[in-house]
């Protein structure tokens, strides 16, 4: 029994890892498909406008990289890229788990909400194109949670990597 | 699953900025001829690039609108209360022309949701029920009543209150705020418009209230007895509406009334311009631009007809853009 809780741990912290990659990637695969939909359609019309429209999309991308660098830090931290797992009690792999959730949630709602502000930025450049910049810092304004979330995440598993529980 | 307007919105962002503004109208009624307006559209985009008639560039801009939207918008169904009216008229056409034994071909509306030819040959052989189900009855009633009383004004009302009807339905039917509106907007132009003509050729309140559709924003028994009493009733009643800004267009004519329609319209539409979802911003477009080739067809007849510019400017529409 001891041995099957010291091994759930380990799942935990790999669920942590899992979470925090795809839900953050699913937040921007939705994000930039959406986006990419409104780009596509202004540049059927307009194709010199390509340049424009591609930074409006590529913004909600960001979300899911955050996603799969907290990834890379907890599984880096229970010894699975490395090699060399450690024995992470239970109570350890639910800490792991808990650290990934601000950058999976924050991460998939700030995407999918940034990709609308990114289809309002591409209407506006289209009827305006010189208002690029102000166009681009409405959705950049997003970002915000998504990074204040990702310093969480960090500041938890590095920290959690430190515990001796 | 609720249809995505994302891609048709983007592309009419792009589209919004090629209609004409006020400025642009203002340079067509300057110009001095059919010939310079015709050369100022085609600097605009108009037409195909080949000397054409002013109708037949006209009829080609209504296509090319209806082209664009079929293209960008997968299921064109929900556009349909913009496109049943012209059903509705093409069913009037036929009526009269088969029993008048006319050809309608050149009558008929082309962007309609059912096919005109076929209406023509199911009401031809009096095969009702190859009719679209919203046609089947309006149909035979209208026909009964033409070849027996050879009341073309009858059929027309008989038609015209089945239009409002189903549109107001469509209306209801919808879940889309625009929609909504539209359709509302659509039913209470059309009554207050019947309601002035009827008070004007001074109609019994029976015939009024036939041809009065139900709408929300209106109270149409109330509409019926003050056309039934005059046209000073129809405005004093339409005071005490939300519509009383349309008083001051009737007491001065009835093509004042339908620009005050128009612009109302516009107006109501013009928040789409900022909405980057949903269907609100397809439906401003499409009114958008067929008032836009209206605009046009005015100034161009007015250029024919050698009418003055003044003339012709206090009905030019408000412009979306």
């Amino acid at each position: 029994m001891a041995e099957i809780l010291n091994n759930s741990g380990l799942f935990f912290a790999l669920l942590g890892a899992a979470v925090a990659t795809f839900m953050a990637g699913i937040g921007s695969a939705i994000g930039v498909g959406k986006a990419g939909v409104a780009a596509a359609g202004v540049l059927s019309e307009q194709p010199d406008l390509f340049g424009k429209v591609l930074i409006f999309q590529l913004l909600p991308a960001t979300q899911g990289i955050y996603g799969l660098l907290v990834g890379f830090l907890i599984l880096s931290n229970v010894g699975l890229l490395g090699g060399g797992v450690e024995n992470i009690s239970l109570l350890k792999g639910s800490l792991y788990f808990a650290a990934s959730l601000p950058i999976a949630f924050a991460g998939y709602f700030s995407a999918v909400h940034q990709s609308k502000c990114s289809v309002a930025g591409i209407g506006t450049v289209v009827k305006k194109p010189d208002q690029m910049g102000k166009a681009l810092i409405l959705p950049a304004m997003v970002e915000t949670y998504a990074i204040l979330a990702l310093l969480i995440s960090i500041l938890a598993v590095n920290g959690i990597s430190g515990v001796q529980v | 699953m609720q249809q995505d307007f994302t891609y048709a919105v983007a592309r009419i962002r792009f589209r919004e900025t090629k209609l004409l503004s006020d400025t642009d109208l203002n340079a067509l009624l300057m110009s001095s001829d059919v010939d310079a307006v015709m050369r100022l559209l085609r600097d605009k985009g108009w037409g195909d690039n080949t000397d054409c008639h002013p109708e037949e560039l006209l009829a080609l801009e209504e296509n090319k609108l209806w082209e664009f939207i079929n293209e960008t918008v997968d299921d064109i169904s929900v556009l349909n209360f913009l496109l049943i009216p012209n059903d509705y008229h093409n069913l009037k056409v036929i009526l009269k022309c088969i029993t008048r034994d006319r050809e309608p071909d050149s009558m008929l509306i082309e962007d309609s949701v059912e096919d005109a030819q076929a209406i023509y040959k199911a009401i031809k052989s009096r095969e009702y029920g190859d009719l679209p189900e919203y046609l089947q009855e309006v149909a035979q009633d209208a026909m009964t009543t033409l070849l027996q009383t050879s009341d073309g004004q009858l059929c027309d009302i008989i038609v015209d209150k089945a239009c409002m009807e189903h549109v107001y339905r469509l209306g209801k039917e919808s879940k889309n705020d625009i929609i909504r509106l539209y359709c509302e907007l659509f039913v209470v132009a059309a009554d207050i418009k019947i309601a002035i003509r009827c008070a004007n050729t001074k109609k019994k309140l029976d015939f009024i209230r036939r041809a009065l559709a139900e709408c929300d924003t209106l109270d149409v028994e109330r509409l019926a007895q003050a056309a039934c009493e005059g046209k000073d009733e129809v405005i004093a009643y339409l005071g005490t509406t939300e519509y009383r800004s349309a008083v001051d267009a009737i007491e001065t004519s009835m093509s004042a009334f339908e620009k005050w329609c128009d612009d109302y319209m516009t107006n109501a539409m013009k928040p789409q311009k900022w909405e980057p979802f949903g269907i609100g911003p397809v439906v401003a477009y499409i009114i958008a631009r067929q008032n836009e080739i209206k605009a046009v067809r005015m100034i161009l007849s007015a250029k024919l007809n050698d009418l003055s510019e003044n003339t012709i400017k206090e009905r030019l529409r408000d412009m979306y853009v």
